[in-house]
């Protein structure tokens, strides 16, 4: 272990994500193929095949289409198996090397010990969103021993210690170990890690000592297993695959009973033109062979082409969400990108969506939007007629080009508020000053003017840069004091406190001496907490500022008051000695602390507030509530606090004031969390505590195993807040299902603070009770559980972290582009796979039982009714391009028309257009087909002459007449099917048709034969049969039968019970779609605070520890906007 | 290079984006309803006449089989292949009506599979095709039919082992006096089968006896393929009766053509009503399998032989489809305007 990460193989950190390799691929992938039922099924036939007294059908009808299916399902697997592994060694390559020295912001690729950093007392600035969501800056600092090694490189080689630590686990804030050094023993704990997924943000160097790398780090341990995810359209097809098997067992049987009776009855007495075979001694021995020659030939029951056409479609699906325009982001130049191919239809039925918040939902950027200083409202933008605009790219910015020190990426358009800075108004002037003082952010100056915050929640380096562009530019600080430039001149404030931030107090004040001399305390907190130490006298202010903080509120923006006090010197004096006291005690300081704190911030001045715009990706809220019309359910999942979560919860609309309510879940013991769960869930349906309830009956019932759960419906709309220390418990044995109980209830539900870990529980408790699709979306490294676990898993690419795409299914760029994924590719995937799965039954059923009924006539002897080209051709050649085309490009209604109307999308939820009801009634209809092919050509051929007197009924003739017939009838039940006529559906349609005629002719004709008697014995039937009018007259007739009943009845069903999909078609098909502009939501509640973390910095810097240096550029005196102008004249 | 910025932006064709032009049929009363009438419309008088056409065609049809102890053929019942002499027997008939134009004469067999499996391959085509050295090894297909007494069987196989061989002759009896019909043996095969599917072997000379040499006959047959005929262009493998033997058929109950009787002069049917006797040659045993024999004289019609199914099956169809036009026309006049409305929420 005392190996320094020079010396560590880098190979050792990669990831095993492909599955195969070169030399396992065949067997690997052979293996896994016949693991499919069917195809092993096929071998199984290939054997029985090969059985002479069996064989009632030529080897090469199974073995063309098997190697056929195999080549092309193996080749597809290798192309993903393939591209999966180059995409991911890539990334490794490039993040390894530069882990080694980050320069400015590198993502960490293996859990790292911290040796030493280029930061003062060897501080490194980590971020963790990849890893907990968490958007705040976090401190790791190196032991004292290992950060004197620095960056010499020699002493770094020479390190020689033992570390022990415990084996590699999931846990993402604990490590415990130790580091024996020289003789000594030094506690290692996460303080000192640096774990897979953070990025160092901030630091210039800093080195570390791999502890974990590759599947052991933590992130890696937190990311669940890769699985390989089946579609529940193929767990159905297997079901199906099986039930089809025992109708084939059932068939066979019927028809090897009917052949032992045939055999005793007739066949014995038949003996003398027609012998039985050599080995064959009795009937039963007949029957028992004629039941696997059957099985032969009935086998076409279980298309043998169904899995490769499913994939053929799947993967054409899939190109689809690939080359969609509308999912293209130009701003990264980032497409969608369909990186599972296999899963498209699934895309059709999601009913519930676990969703990432930060980098998903919303842009982990926050701007200062607006302002309230001394009851006056900043922030919006007002035409002349005094009609509030909407603020677009058009909007013109305010000009901040008088301010040298200005960040160039801030953007702000009321142009009344420059003007009061400029015009020097004093509460205006305060505010300001306030903002640029009362924080915790370290600043940097590398570059002259080129200042760069450090600031440990997001929220207040939006502060201070505002303030910095208003003209109060914080410059630099020590422990003591704090440089200000003040519209244009700098001030050196001094420093004398920091009444840091906490959960409880929920407020931060800094006391400070101006260099005039004057004392003041600045204030800023949530206002709740700040209006109850307000002055009296600030009664007025006080309501016109909560007017305007509701205003924020309504827009979904977060609030903070200010406040100010000018203190007393004599009573500041004596409460500063009173905090050193109450600072340095040994017992309750904490509490000591916060009395001493809270007696000096009362009596304070309200100065205003501030709104902070935690920026939505664009168009969220918008999908969020198109996707809540599709009766999805959505999920948020994300490692923030609580306050942030609700926050957004509310400002992307998936909380909203109408709800019934909004429950909170935190407990902290288990009992506490079941009686939340409970009282919520008593509230949404009382009825659900009777014993009479079905589920508790069902519960009852099954008490150990697990069962699904159907839906329970709420009386109303409710939200759901779990907080991540009751989720753990919830996620207990016997929690389990009162929480997916509870939470199933809820159109919304929010888990905040959760471990990547829990994100996976989480989806894995809802697929494991609920009979539902799920999928998971995220960006982050902390994402990457949820989305394996998932049925899909959406990644945002074009961010910094690759992980969750890497991991992903399905990966865009924005968060706004899943409705167009869900909503019109998922629909029309799984529209068109159930349309193909419909007709591929019917057509085989049709195909193959016309067989079956043949057996009554032909002794049960296993004769085919077709020709064993015919068997051989039909699914791949004859009727497959027809059906893909359709699966290609079938669409009930254009995808303009799929978004506007998002309940379109609820049927593929309930899985009403293939289930086993559906396949039951192909099934039959496929009977009902066999039996119209079957007897039409019989009736019409039963003693009967051709019209040259010569006869008819020979078997070849009969043959050509049922194959043709059959061909027919499937191609214009195909016709009927699609819905969507494009070239390429004229052309596969009437092109196969076409192809039949021309093979058959073909095959049937002399040359053919001349070649190959033994194989091409129908020669002339082909001119002999179809130039015959009842031939054709019986061909007509047959498609009559089979296809006007299903009009018919399709006719019936669209009038009586017509589907929404049949009503947007027949209402709107020549309509052109328009959306209708959607209202601002209104919102009074009042949004959480802009403080994102526990334990403020203030100790750290009071203490200056994390200073550096001074900074070159913060005591030049003065540095103005004027004598800056003048610098540039001079140069 | 090209200095064109090189963008991940899908094309904007019609194909990758899903906006091919299409033609997007639906199921609506206006279309479904006129279906429904007009193939109703077309179907009835199609049924009428191909029905009408059917009833019009002359079929007398004789089972000579000789079950019923009173049938004269009854002595012959249970004949066996080699029983010499042949048995023979006569039936007399009357047909009530005359037969105007060609007359076809059939036989009919009933409960024999000729459509079982093990039947249907039991031949070797590469052998009746003329291929010499499937001639003298035939195909393994033909077992138990492939060999006797070591020489190989031409025909092989169980399908021309088991060849019709009843012969049939007509005479009109009018006064007592018997007049042959005259029977034509050739021209019942198909011109395919006569001349791409079935041909004598090749080698020195037109001798069949000789062509023949180094195989042996069908165990049933009373004598070798090459003498089936005198005449050198229906003997051998392309035999007419031989080659319509082996198009097997569909169903156990079927017909094959056994001769023409040409229509002499347009003055007179070609089978006037009257008396007839029907002279057979009783070699094939069909009694042990319940098997029925029957002789078939039917005249044809452009769609062929009489077959009332059609006909009927065409008015059928033709008359539901009408009724059920009307039905759904009601039901769209009651219910169509009810769903319609657009009641799916904005």
């Amino acid at each position: 272990w005392s190996v320094c990460m020079y010396l560590h193989p880098p190979a050792s950190n990669s990831i095993k994500t492909s599955k195969y390799n070169f030399f396992t691929f065949l067997p690997l992938n052979l293996f896994e193929q016949f693991q499919r039922i069917a195809n092993a099924y096929f071998l199984f036939l290939l054997i029985l095949q090969l059985i002479p007294q069996i064989s009632s059908l030529p080897w090469f009808t199974t073995v063309v289409p098997l190697v056929l299916v195999l080549a092309v399902s193996g080749v597809k697997d290798a192309i993903d198996d393939f591209v999966r592994f180059v995409s991911l060694s890539c990334t490794l390559d490039f993040t390894l090397h530069s882990s080694l020295m980050p320069s400015v912001s590198v993502c960490v690729q293996a859990d790292l010990l911290l040796l030493s950093s280029s930061e003062p007392h060897s501080l490194v600035y980590i971020e963790t969103a990849e890893l907990d969501g968490e958007t705040n800056l976090k401190v790791k600092q190196a032991l004292t021993v290992t950060a004197e090694l620095g960056e010499d490189l020699q002493k770094l080689t020479d390190f020689n210690g033992e570390v022990k630590c415990e084996a590699p686990n999931n846990k993402l804030d604990n490590f415990t170990g130790t580091l024996a050094l020289r003789g000594e023993k030094y506690a290692l704990d996460n303080e000192k890690m640096l774990l897979r997924g953070c990025t160092i943000r901030n630091t210039e160097w800093c080195f570390g000592l791999v502890i974990y790398a590759g599947p052991d780090t933590k992130l890696m341990q937190n990311s669940g297993r890769t699985t390989f995810k089946r579609t529940s359209i193929d767990r159905l097809m297997n079901v199906l695959v099986l039930m089809i098997f025992a109708f084939l067992a059932l068939m066979c049987l019927i028809l090897a009973i009917g052949n032992g009776i045939w055999e005793s009855d007739k066949g014995y007495n038949f003996q003398v033109y027609l012998p039985w075979a050599e080995d064959v001694t009795s009937a039963p021995l007949s029957a028992f062979l004629m039941f696997w020659s059957y099985v032969i030939i009935l086998n076409t029951v279980v298309p043998i082409s169904l899995y490769v056409s499913v994939e053929i479609i799947r993967l054409g699906n899939s190109f689809y969400i690939d080359w969609d325009r509308k999912m293209y982001y130009p701003l990264n130049d980032t497409p969608a990108q369909a990186r599972t191919t296999t899963l498209n239809e699934e895309l059709g039925q999601i009913k519930y969506i676990f969703s990432d918040k930060t980098g998903t939902l919303t842009q982990n950027i926050m701007c200062f939007n607006k302002c309230s200083i001394n009851g006056k409202s900043y922030g919006d933008v007002y035409d002349q007629s005094g009609q509030r605009i909407e603020i677009n790219e058009n909007t013109e910015k305010v000009d901040f080009s008088y301010n040298q020190l200005a960040d160039p990426k801030f953007a702000f358009y009321d142009h009344s508020l420059v003007e009061a800075v400029k015009l020097n108004d004093v509460p205006t002037h305060r505010f300001f000053r306030l903002l640029s003082l009362c924080h915790t952010v370290m600043p940097e100056e590398k570059k002259e003017g080129n200042l760069v915050y450090q600031a440990q929640s997001p929220d207040e380096g939006a502060l201070v840069t505002a303030a910095r562009n208003f003209g109060f530019v914080f410059r630099a600080r020590t422990p003591e004091t704090i440089t200000v430039v003040e519209m244009g001149e700098t001030k050196i404030y001094k420093l004398l406190a920091i009444l840091d931030f906490n959960n409880v107090r929920k407020r931060m004040s800094v006391i400070v001496r101006s260099p005039e001399g004057d004392l003041t305390l600045y204030c800023k907190g949530a206002d709740t907490i700040l209006y109850e130490l307000l002055h009296s006298s600030c009664e007025s202010l006080k309501e016109e500022t909560t007017e305007h903080l509701n205003e924020f509120a309504g827009e979904g923006l977060r609030t903070l008051v200010v406040a100010y006090k000018n203190l007393d010197e004599e009573y500041f004096q004596d409460w500063i000695k009173r905090h050193h006291e109450a600072s340095t005690a040994l017992e309750g300081r904490e509490d000591k602390l916060s009395e001493i704190y809270e007696e000096i911030e009362k009596d304070l001045m309200l100065l205003g507030a501030t709104a902070i715009e935690d920026k939505l990706q664009d168009g969220v809220p918008q999908t969020i509530e198109t996707l809540a019309k599709a009766s999805i359910k959505i999920w948020v999942l994300t490692g923030d606090k609580q306050e942030t979560a609700m926050n957004i919860g509310y400002s992307c609309n998936l909380l909203y004031d109408d709800m019934a309510d909004v429950f909170v879940i935190e407990g902290s013991t288990s009992e506490d969390v079941l009686n939340e769960l409970r009282n919520a869930r008593k509230k949404m349906k009382p009825d659900s505590f009777l014993d009479s309830d079905e589920i508790n009956i069902q519960i009852e019932k099954s008490s150990k195993n697990p069962k699904l759960l159907p839906d329970e419906q709420a009386n109303g709309v409710y939200g759901l807040v779990i907080n991540g220390h009751s989720l753990a418990y919830a996620l207990e044995g016997n929690l389990e299902l009162e929480l997916v109980r509870t939470a199933c209830m809820c159109k919304v539900v929010i888990c905040c603070r959760v471990t990547p870990l829990q994100k996976a529980q989480v989806v894995e408790l809802v697929k494991k009770y609920k009979k539902a699709v799920t999928l998971a979306i995220g960006d982050g490294a902390n994402d990457v559980s949820m989305i394996k676990t998932a049925h899909i898993g959406v990644g945002i690419s074009g961010q910094e972290g690759m992980q969750a795409v890497l991991s992903s299914d399905f990966s865009f760029a924005q968060f706004r582009y899943l409705q167009r994924l869900l909503l019109v590719h998922g629909r029309w995937s799984y529209i068109r796979m159930c349309k193909f799965l419909k007709y591929f039954f019917y057509k085989n059923f049709a195909f193959t039982l016309v067989h079956f009924w043949y057996g009554f006539f032909s002794g049960f002897s296993a004769q085919t009714v077709y020709d064993q080209w015919f068997i051989t051709l039909y699914n791949l050649a004859y009727t497959s391009l027809p059906v893909l085309g359709m699966s290609l490009f079938d669409q009930d209604v254009d995808d303009r028309w799929s978004l506007l109307f998002p309940q379109l999308y609820v049927p593929g939820q309930e899985n009403l257009y293939f289930n086993k009801t559906v396949f039951i009634k192909c099934m039959l209809q496929g009977i009902y087909s066999s039996l119209i092919l079957f007897f039409i050509p019989y009736g019409a051929m039963y003693n009967t002459m051709r019209s040259d007197g010569k006869a008819i009924a020979d078997y070849q003739s009969f043959a050509l007449m049922a194959q043709t017939c059959l061909l027919i009838v499937v191609s214009v039940q195909i016709g009927l099917d699609t819905s969507y006529w494009t070239v390429v559906n004229q052309f596969f349609i009437w092109g196969s048709l076409s192809v039949y005629f021309a093979i058959t002719f073909t095959m049937y004709s002399d040359g053919m034969y001349l070649i190959l008697p033994a194989s091409f014995p129908f020669v002339g039937t082909a001119r002999n049969t179809l130039s015959q009018p009842n031939v054709w007259l019986a061909i007509f007739l047959s498609i009559a039968l089979c296809v006007l009943p299903v009009v018919g009845f399709r006719f019936l069903k669209a009038l009586l019970r017509p589907t929404a999909s049949d009503k947007v078609r027949r209402n709107f098909s020549n309509a052109r779609p328009h959306r209708c502009k959607r209202l601002r939501r209104t919102s009074t509640r009042r949004s959480g605070y802009a403080f994102s973390h526990q334990h403020g910095f203030g100790a750290l810097i009071m203490s200056g520890r994390n200073m550096r240096p001074k900074s070159p550029f913060a005591t030049t005196g003065t540095f103005s906007p004027n004598s800056d102008k003048y610098k540039h004249k001079g140069l | 290079g090209g200095g064109a910025v090189k963008t991940r932006k899908p094309d904007n064709t019609a194909f990758k984006q899903q906006r091919l032009p299409a033609w997007q049929p639906i199921l609506t009363a206006g279309t479904v309803l006129p279906a429904f009438f007009i193939i109703g419309l077309i179907f009835i008088p199609i049924g009428i006449g191909i029905f009408v056409t059917s009833n019009n065609i002359r079929e007398y049809e004789i089972d000579y089989t000789g079950i019923e102890p009173s049938s004269p053929c009854n002595k012959c019942l249970n004949v066996s292949w080699d029983s010499t002499p042949p048995c023979t027997c006569t039936i007399n008939f009357t047909l009530e009506h005359s037969f105007e134009s060609n007359v076809f004469m059939y036989y009919g067999l009933s409960n024999f599979y000729q459509n079982h499996r093990r039947y249907v391959k039991s031949r070797d085509d590469s052998q009746l095709n003329g291929d010499n050295s499937s001639l003298l090894n035939p195909s393994k297909e033909c077992e138990p039919y492939r060999t006797n007494e070591d020489k190989p069987i031409a025909p092989c196989g169980a399908i021309a082992n088991s060849m019709f061989n009843d012969t049939l002759e007509l005479y009109h009896v009018e006064n007592d006096t018997r007049t042959a019909i005259t029977l034509i043996k050739k021209g019942i095969a198909w011109w395919t089968d006569k001349n791409v599917k079935f041909r004598n072997p090749t080698g020195d000379g037109n001798n069949l006896t000789a062509l023949f040499q180094g195989t042996t006959k069908p165990v049933n047959w009373p004598k070798p393929v090459y003498m089936l005929d005198s005449e050198p262009d229906n003997n051998g493998f392309i035999n007419e009766d031989f080659i319509v033997w082996m198009r097997t058929a569909a169903l156990p109950t079927f017909r094959k053509l056994y001769r023409l009787i040409e229509r002499k002069s347009n003055l007179q049917p070609t089978l006037q009503a009257g008396k007839y006797s029907l002279d057979i040659t009783y070699n094939y045993p069909v009694h042990s399998f319940d098997g029925r024999k029957r002789m078939i004289l039917s005249t044809i019609s452009w769609m062929g032989g009489k077959n009332p199914f059609l006909g009927i099956a065409y008015i059928t169809v033709g008359s539901i489809c009408f009724f059920l036009g009307v039905v759904l026309l009601i039901i769209h006049h009651k219910y169509g305007n009810r769903n319609t409305s657009a009641d799916i929420p904005n």
